[in-house]
């Protein structure tokens, strides 16, 4: 199995935030978590990328338990996590930013080359590429975030709310981007409250309430689903 | 910890009418120092000078030492008042290789035909290299030990963690077995040589006097000035251009999202600290060559002071750490030539308070922004 979550429970506190959840992604595929906001999506990926810990079960990537694993270390088994808000590094320039998503190569000319391959993906960062990151639009910085992303090139690629906060071209844009990564071999776990749009693009999903998963299946099926349908895609 | 976080100094706006009446006194009050300046540079512009040399030479090394403050806290917003003792540390490491040891001679032991002046520069090197190395221990495990497990903690317990790291190093450091708890005369690695200037450059010889109007300065002064503006520029290098650097600035700014990037955090952390200490320690064996009596509590007041350079350029800002500090020094050296001497530390404490009520982010310091 590509990435196997099972049975996590974490804790805010005292507040039981995610309940004994389990679900897998396989090498190839998108796969994505919806849900309303505060379901436990973005602590979903935060424990897979080693920022939060579960108490219980267990995250294995690539046949590697990465359960306890620091979050540095994780990165360099090829996960990447493109945390929501973006969270650029304002101070640093475009170039630097992606830089630092290189953080764990050491070959100057093949970084290069994965840069010259965000450009491809991204022009706007090319013309940017001496600004700082916190001078950026928001969708910029969208395209900025995914584009470090990359820069360790990951097997598996955390995804958390590409599409937040930015205009329905720009989304589009992101959408048609997120599907071009995968065609390029890298492995996809998307999270979205922006369910349509998630559903259309993923192979399979899951749905979240409060901390538990209460659905999971095919894109399609899940979409088609009356009560996803009802609380999630406002038909 | 909330309340720490949401209540930055710089939130804190007085309303326009104090600003104002606090701006106006500010105006006066530095129409007063340029007109006492002018005056006495117009009676008398070789003893203005020669105060300008003194400030600069006091002023460079406090900028060695306030980059140590102005990184560590803008990596982990920690006033880290151990650093002014960690300064101390490194001038009596210095002082024990060349008395107990003779480290500074080191080369002509073993290369007996070396000519003098080329076994006192690499003994030197040697003898700072040697202090350097050891504070950075010292700072390193310092981090490890008392600030690290404080890393999650309110900030204020890290900050009196901080002063309890100073004491204990200040009163251990003064035990019989340890330093020792006396003044010392220090014994410099190599000979100081002075110069005056008056008309030309004149050697100034054992016994004699230079002429009344002439500008002195040593050797030991050139090296301050050259070693700090090395210093800087190292660092900028550093920070701008290297891997680690730009690691560095991202950490400052992301813990969280650094980690993301594969950057160990911790190691970062404690290469900032490494960086400050060994700055501070080649500040401290300067210092101590510059003026040749240690003690254990040398550390206090050069530290505070180049803490005020910190908070005055802005601290977290590298050129504002430089910046702060030959203020500082040009204030100390200006009000030791025309006020008095003991004044020296009521004007650094007094531009800390100044600062601390017009503008609390310093010279290039920015308002602190929550981050989102």
């Amino acid at each position: 199995m590509f990435l196997e979550v099972e049975n996590i429970n974490v804790y805010y506190g005292a507040i039981h935030a995610l309940q004994g959840i389990s679900f897998h992604v396989n090498e190839g595929e998108i796969v994505t978590l919806i849900g309303a906001n505060g379901a436990g999506k973005s602590t979903t990926l935060r424990t897979i990328s080693g920022l939060l810990r579960s108490r219980t079960g267990s995250v294995k990537f690539k046949g590697h338990d990465i359960t306890y694993m620091p979050a540095e270390q994780i990165v360099r088994l090829g996960i990447s996590h493109v945390p929501e808000g973006r969270k650029i590094f304002a101070p640093l320039t475009v170039r630097e930013n992606l830089l630092m998503g290189a953080f764990t190569r050491t070959d100057p000319a093949e970084i290069e080359a994965s840069m010259q391959r965000v450009f491809t993906s991204f022009p706007r960062m090319r013309e940017r590429i001496n600004q700082l990151g916190g001078t950026l639009s928001g969708g910029e910085q969208q395209m900025l975030a995914t584009g470090r992303g990359l820069m360790s090139r990951p097997g598996l690629i955390l995804l958390d709310e590409p599409s937040m906060g930015l205009s329905p071209i720009l989304v589009e844009e992101i959408f048609r981007i997120i599907q071009e990564i995968n065609s390029q071999g890298t492995s996809i776990l998307l999270v979205e409250q922006n369910a349509l749009m998630a559903l259309s693009i993923a192979s399979r999903a899951y749905v979240i309430e409060t901390g538990r998963i209460v659905l999971e299946g095919d894109a399609r099926e899940v979409a088609e689903n009356p009560q996803v349908k009802n609380a999630y895609l406002g038909v | 910890m909330q309340y720490f976080k949401k209540t930055p100094v710089t939130d804190h706006k007085p309303n326009s009418r104090l600003a104002w009446v606090g701006q106006g006194f500010l105006l006066i009050l530095a129409i007063i120092v340029i007109i006492i300046l002018a005056q006495n540079l117009i009676r008398s512009p070789s003893l203005f000078a020669q105060n300008v040399i003194d400030g600069l030479k006091l002023g460079f090394v406090y900028a060695m030492i306030a980059l140590g403050y102005t990184m560590v806290y803008g990596i982990v917003k920690l006033i880290n008042f151990a650093h002014g003792d960690v300064f101390m540390v490194g001038a009596f490491v210095s002082y024990y290789a060349v008395t107990r040891f003779s480290l500074h001679t080191w080369a002509k032991q073993i290369f007996p035909g070396m000519p003098d002046w080329l076994v006192i520069l690499i003994g030197s090197l040697t003898v700072i290299l040697l202090s350097m190395v050891v504070c950075v221990l010292l700072a390193v495990t310092i981090e490890r030990v008392a600030y690290k497990p404080l890393r999650d903690a309110p900030r204020i317990a890290a900050l009196i963690t901080a002063i309890g790291v100073s004491f204990f190093l200040e009163f251990f450091g003064a035990l019989g077995f340890v330093f020792s708890p006396r003044f010392i005369p220090y014994k410099q690695p190599f000979e100081t040589m002075s110069w005056y200037i008056n008309n030309g450059i004149y050697p100034i010889t054992p016994g004699s006097m230079p002429p009344d109007g002439s500008i002195t300065f040593s050797n030991i002064f050139l090296i301050i000035v050259i070693a700090s503006i090395f210093v800087q520029l190292l660092l900028q290098f550093l920070v701008r251009r290297t891997k680690i650097g730009i690691a560095m600035r991202a950490t400052a700014f992301d813990k969280p999202t650094a980690r993301l990037m594969g950057i160990n955090v911790d190691q970062v952390i404690s290469f900032t600290f490494a960086i400050g200490a060994a700055f501070a320690g080649l500040g401290g064996v300067l210092y101590a060559i510059a003026y040749p009596s240690i003690h254990t509590q040398m550390g206090i007041l050069p530290g505070l002071k180049a803490f005020v350079a910190a908070v005055l350029g802005g601290i977290g800002s590298l050129p504002g750490a430089l910046v702060g500090a030959l203020i500082m020094g040009q204030a100390e050296a200006l009000t030791m030539g025309y006020i008095s001497t003991p004044m020296r530390d009521a004007i650094a404490f007094t531009i800390l308070i100044v600062v601390l009520l017009v503008k609390p982010t310093g010279i290039f310091g920015e308002p602190e922004k929550e981050k989102a």
